[in-house]
């Protein structure tokens, strides 16, 4: 089966088959979108209704931001064969935030009675200020992370590997006990796991308008010397750049944008939201900052399109937005495939 | 004034001694070739020069106007650059990474050299071209231009035949002399190929954890007579 769908789609068969199965599904997917066309009119004015709640625009503005800046750093992330790492990292924050959430619980009766009075009074008071504000102990704890995966990476590629698959199922392992375990804790695991619309807050909006800024400035600042670092670190490092700098600025760029991307995307798909845009882009560009460039506006318009449609059919929104990423990158392989 | 003086330098790597106390000197317009066998430290000298590792003792001096991060160096390649997305003006341009200081992008006057560079290795008409669709042979001449970007008078090479088909081989060997003859750029090369590297070579060095022989190319033929012979 596999066998004979991979001479079909011309891996193994010859150029033509590959042709013309791309030939098929662009027409396909033409005459879908001409079929659609009248519909899509009405669709837009129901948009302009659903637009009228803050939610909703909320959940636009920071998550083509956070759609942004996932791109860019995806780039990066998958030409550095770091692709995991955005799913490493979500696992972890998964873990952190439930834990944080959790800390709400924690009364002073259930403080051992040795600690006197006054302390056990402070250490409920910081529990419960983590728990109400949940996402900068969640952030700090994931950046740690990012760093020490990073920093170690560089001379132990393959270990590197093997530890992000240990952080992440074992923060994963400790966020669903902690979850299923701790009584009067009201979170909807799969809220987390997969994402909600509703999960943008006012305050997530600014924390993610900060971060593109950042993440900008930092890729314009620093364009050339992330090029080098990203294309060969060994010959960076002989003519004086110090890489350690800049896999530890990517690292935590990382952690923050799937820190605040995973409310929306859900801990499982935020990953998807950095490599996909990459990979579809590398199927029709060819130089670096075509690629950075169109995997951004890939990304933003998929996140659009993605929401549009969650919103209408009320689909899981970050399963919808990784859909119409899937078929973005349809397209531009089929297109690929044409242009050989 | 030499270029780099190594006295008696000795580099540890995960706790083993890698190479032992190794002594050499290169000159301007020197033509380096390093021989050895697989993990007889010859690589790892090379990583001391470039200031990747540090050496346990000894030391190396920079001499002749040569800063450590002005050495040109053209590494192995990986699996992973030979796919990646990238122009060839791009990858030459990052040859002077380490020398923007301040700057967010590349001076005029580093885009000349740039251009000047592309012209010498004869890729010009590639520029615009992606890296990925180059043949092994015009992907090695991209490096080296990116390489004399980042230097003028020293020229590090890590096994650079490595994957070229015999005539790439013999054509970056002769851009190599010519380099070495003309703009008077000094060579070290890391070799399995001895016979073709030692047609254009003035000095040899063979490691085998020590420096097993240094000398003139004159020196390591009789040599190797004197040794064909006795056995």
């Amino acid at each position: 089966m596999a066998g004979a769908l991979e001479h079909l789609i011309g891996q193994k068969g010859n150029r033509h088959t590959g042709k013309w199965v791309s030939v098929c599904i662009l027409l396909l997917i033409f005459f879908m979108l001409i079929m659609q066309l009248p519909h899509i009119g009405g669709l837009t004015l129901q948009m302009r209704t659903y637009f009228e709640y803050g939610f909703l625009r909320r959940a636009l503005i920071g998550g083509c931001i956070v759609a942004l800046c996932a791109a860019l750093l995806g780039v990066i992330l998958v030409l550095k064969h770091y692709s995991m790492i955005g799913d490493g990292l979500s696992h972890v924050g998964f873990g952190a935030l439930t834990i944080a959430v959790a800390l709400g619980t924690v009364s002073v009766d259930s403080l051992p009675t040795l600690l006197p009075e006054g302390f056990r009074f402070t250490i409920v008071r910081v529990c419960e200020s983590i728990s109400n504000t949940p996402i900068p102990f969640t952030m700090a704890l994931v950046v740690l992370c990012a760093t020490v995966l990073l920093s170690g990476g560089r001379d132990r590629r393959a270990a590197g590997d093997a530890s992000i698959a240990l952080l992440s199922t074992g923060a994963l392992a400790v966020g669903v006990i902690v979850s299923s375990t701790v009584s009067g804790m009201n979170i909807d695991v799969t809220n987390y796991m997969f994402g909600s619309i509703l999960a943008m807050g006012e305050s997530d909006v600014w924390v993610s308008v900060v971060l593109s800024l950042i993440v900008l400035l930092a890729f314009f600042l620093f364009y050339p010397r992330i090029f080098a670092v990203t294309f060969d670190e060994a010959f960076a490092t002989s003519t004086g750049v110090r890489i350690g700098r800049y896999n530890r600025m990517i690292a935590i760029l990382t952690a923050i944008t799937v820190v605040v991307g995973m409310r929306i995307m859900g801990t499982m798909l935020i990953s998807s939201l950095m490599i996909l845009p990459a990979l579809t882009s590398m199927h029709l560009f060819s130089r670096f900052r075509a690629v950075m460039i169109c995997s951004a506006f890939i990304s933003v318009l998929c996140f659009c399109a993605g929401l549009m449609l969650s919103c209408l059919y009320a689909l899981p929104t970050g399963a919808g937005i990784v859909l119409v990423n899937l078929f973005a990158y349809l397209i531009f392989w089929c297109i690929s495939n044409l242009r050989k | 004034m030499a270029l780099i003086t190594m006295k008696q330098v000795t580099i540890a790597f995960d706790g083993m001694i890698a190479a032992e106390n190794v002594s050499l000197t290169v000159r301007r317009g020197d033509y380096f070739v390093i021989l050895g066998e697989n993990g007889s430290g010859k690589s790892t000298l090379m990583r001391a020069i470039l200031g990747l590792v540090k050496p346990q003792s000894g030391s190396i001096i920079y001499g002749d106007s040569l800063r450590q991060n002005q050495i040109g160096y053209l590494p192995q390649q990986t699996q992973a650059q030979r796919t990646f997305p990238a122009s060839v003006e791009e990858v030459v341009s990052s040859g002077f990474t380490g020398r923007l200081g301040k700057r967010v992008f590349l001076s005029a006057e580093q885009k000349r050299i740039c251009a000047e560079k592309m012209a010498l290795m004869d890729i010009v008409h590639l520029q615009k071209k992606s890296y990925r669709t180059l043949s092994g042979g015009q992907q090695q001449r991209v490096l080296l231009a990116r390489a004399l970007c980042a230097t003028d008078s020293l020229l590090l090479l890590d096994e650079p035949i490595t994957g070229l088909d015999p005539e790439a081989a013999e054509e970056l060997y002769a851009l190599l002399r010519q380099l070495n003859h003309e703009q008077q750029v000094a060579i070290v090369m890391v070799s399995h190929d001895v016979q073709a590297a030692l047609k254009d070579a003035t000095q040899v060095l063979v490691m085998n954890r020590v420096v097993d022989f240094c000398g003139s190319r004159d020196a390591y033929q009789r040599r190797v007579e004197r040794n064909g012979r006795s056995t």
